[in-house]
């Protein structure tokens, strides 16, 4: 079934009636994937926010497709993750091919221990339908203005003056802070002149979804294949996955001197497509051709201007690092941006999103690169060792691991960074480390951790060790829990569900978690008098 | 398979980063030199095995198409 991409209305802001000051907290622009949840987001912290798009509908074709278990679990927080999973496909089997064999098969079993898999298959037109509809959610919070484009800004050290554009005039806002979710080409980072370097690679890839109702796999349940060195076209690999609604994906990566609009035309799609599904009926729904560049900001916080998403870093697509790091950007950001907006903290804590997501985009483009390295041997020799893998992952363990058509997309970890409590023990979780999922009576315990500060104490609990005003969760005789975080540990947990301090409990004194709550803050630390 | 090769992947988390490493240091060498990088390569890491039984598994298995 096609999708019909929704139209969303213009509706004449107050700003064009002559009505408000026009001043926000918050603008966001660009309401793609990572502008509506950031919106969402600050709207769970208690913030305002005014996003604004210079377009009035969600994405036109699949693009992002692939959502990693962090990601959904960051939707989760924000209120859209069980309408992704009822929609997501889940794949289980994976299939391998060199030329016409298949190497190996493997099968991705589900971890009964998280609510979340590994991660789904969703369109991005219906991620952002979803996001735009929990949006709505929040009317006194999220003005979201469609067909409103930014064309230029003033930016000081209080704030941003933003100029935007309509079809029925031209107004102005002001706001403490815009954030640029605009994309990869961003035009507030164009006009800002910053440096969005690195390295770029010569391949196309061309992109086919195609609607198919009969499944080109022998079961039923949804495969992912992957080619190297695919026998029907001359490009160096292939790759074939199931989205909803009967809709495949099939990403072909054309040879280096293929002309990518030649070899988007029908007449040379089909025959290809042939070969992979038969003679099962299918109708193309979306084709596009696409090269990419590996890049990112040298900061991503400029004053009262911060670039999120792919404003801030592009990798390549092998691994879904592109929307997936953007979400984290988000889940990142969220909190610390709307505890400078309260007050609760100086600004300085925005250096820490810097800093921790410029160690996570530099983490995606390494491992993106890396894939994008082993798809397209660039030398004689790289090749050879290309086709040594393969000939060794027919039995050889070791070496399956070392075929890489992308790493999925795993959130890294923020130990060392400033926020995080060094080590007090090496029992149980490290500080930095993304909370693990467990299932609890009734119900996960991400959900139970929400997206406010918390302290959470597993197995005994001891009188004293409590932090005021944050709020505490006790687990005790939770095997599953156990398993990941260690009996009698307690934890300081960040808002976007990362530990940022771990306790023996019998050590953690209460000068020790305060300690922990204001570097957690960016505070600097006192000496204080309980 | 041959019973004799280590069926864990040893590598572990550093696979990727061998990987790479590997490629690096064949990068700008003409496919000769790159040929006997690979063979002092060979010697060096059978010298590190030092098991002759390991070693004729593993060049068993190496010569396989």
């Amino acid at each position: 079934m096609h999708y019909e991409n929704r139209q969303y209305p213009f509706k004449t802001p107050p700003e064009l009636k002559g009505e408000a000051p026009g001043k926000y907290s918050v603008a966001i622009i660009g309401a793609g994937p990572i502008g509506l949840a950031m919106a969402i987001d600050l709207a769970l912290h208690g913030i305002r926010s005014i996003i604004l798009d210079d377009n009035n509908v969600v994405s036109v074709g699949s693009r992002a497709i692939c959502w990693a278990k962090r990601t959904l679990e960051i939707f989760d927080r924000l209120g859209v993750g069980d309408r992704m999973m009822e929609k997501g496909v889940t794949w289980k089997v994976g299939r391998l091919f060199h030329g016409e064999k298949e190497v190996y098969n493997f099968d991705l079993l589900p971890d009964e221990a998280h609510k979340m898999p590994a991660f789904i298959n969703l369109q991005q037109y219906y991620a952002e339908e979803y996001l735009v509809d929990r949006v709505n959610d929040f009317p006194d919070f999220i003005d979201l203005r469609w067909l409103s484009k930014v064309t230029g800004e003033d930016i000081r050290d209080d704030g941003v003056t933003l100029h935007v554009q309509t079809a029925e005039g031209d107004y102005q806002i002001e706001a403490d802070y815009a954030l640029a979710c605009d994309g990869a080409k961003s035009g507030i980072r164009n006009r800002m002149g910053l440096r969005f370097e690195g390295h770029t690679f010569e391949e196309h890839f061309l992109i086919t979804d195609i609607e198919m109702a009969e499944p080109p796999f022998e079961s039923s349940s949804p495969e992912r294949w992957f080619w190297f060195k695919p026998p029907f076209h001359s490009g160096q690999s292939a790759l074939l996955h199931k989205q909803p609604d009967d809709i495949y994906r099939i990403d072909l990566q054309l040879g280096p001197d293929a002309d990518p609009i030649e070899e988007s035309k029908s007449e040379h799609v089909i025959p290809r497509l042939r070969q992979i599904v038969g003679d099962r009926e299918f109708k193309i729904d979306w084709v596009s051709v696409y090269s990419f560049t590996c890049a990112m900001l040298e900061r991503f916080v400029h004053g009262r201007v911060i670039f999120v998403g792919d404003s801030a870093h592009v990798v390549s697509p092998f691994g879904a690092r592109g929307g997936n790091g953007g979400i984290q950007d988000v889940d990142n950001l969220g909190w610390k941006l709307a505890a400078v907006l309260k007050k609760e903290a100086d600004p300085a804590l925005l250096d820490s999103y810097d800093e921790e997501r410029r160690h996570g985009a530099i983490e995606n483009i390494m491992n993106s690169s890396r894939a994008t390295s082993f798809m397209t041997p660039k030398s004689k020799m790289e090749a050879v060792f290309r086709d040594a893998v393969l000939n060794l992952a027919r039995d050889q363990p070791f070496a399956r691991h070392l075929v890489n058509s992308g790493r999925l997309s795993v959130p890294c970890s923020l130990e060392g960074y400033p926020l995080q409590t060094p080590r007090t023990t090496t029992r149980g979780l490290a500080p930095g480390t993304p909370c693990p999922d467990a299932p609890l009576e009734g119900g996960w315990l991400l959900n139970k951790l929400g997206g406010e500060f918390l302290l959470l104490t597993i197995g005994e609990k001891k009188a004293g060790k409590v932090l005021p005003g944050i709020r505490e969760l006790h687990i005790k005789d939770n095997p599953d829990v156990v398993a990941h975080y260690g009996e009698n540990m307690i934890y300081l947990i960040r808002p976007d569900q990362h530990i940022v301090a771990a306790f023996e409990t019998s050590a953690a004194e209460p000068e020790a978690l305060d300690a922990a709550l204001a570097r957690a803050m960016s505070k600097p630390v006192l000496e204080t008098i309980r | 398979m041959n019973s004799r090769l280590t069926p864990e992947d040893r590598l572990q988390q550093h696979g990727d980063d061998f990987y790479e490493l590997l490629m690096k240091t064949h990068e700008g060498l003409e496919f000769e030199q790159s040929a006997a990088v690979n063979a002092r390569l060979v010697l060096i890491l059978a010298n590190e095995i030092g098991n002759l039984d390991i070693l004729a598994a593993a060049l068993a298995r190496a010569a396989e198409e």
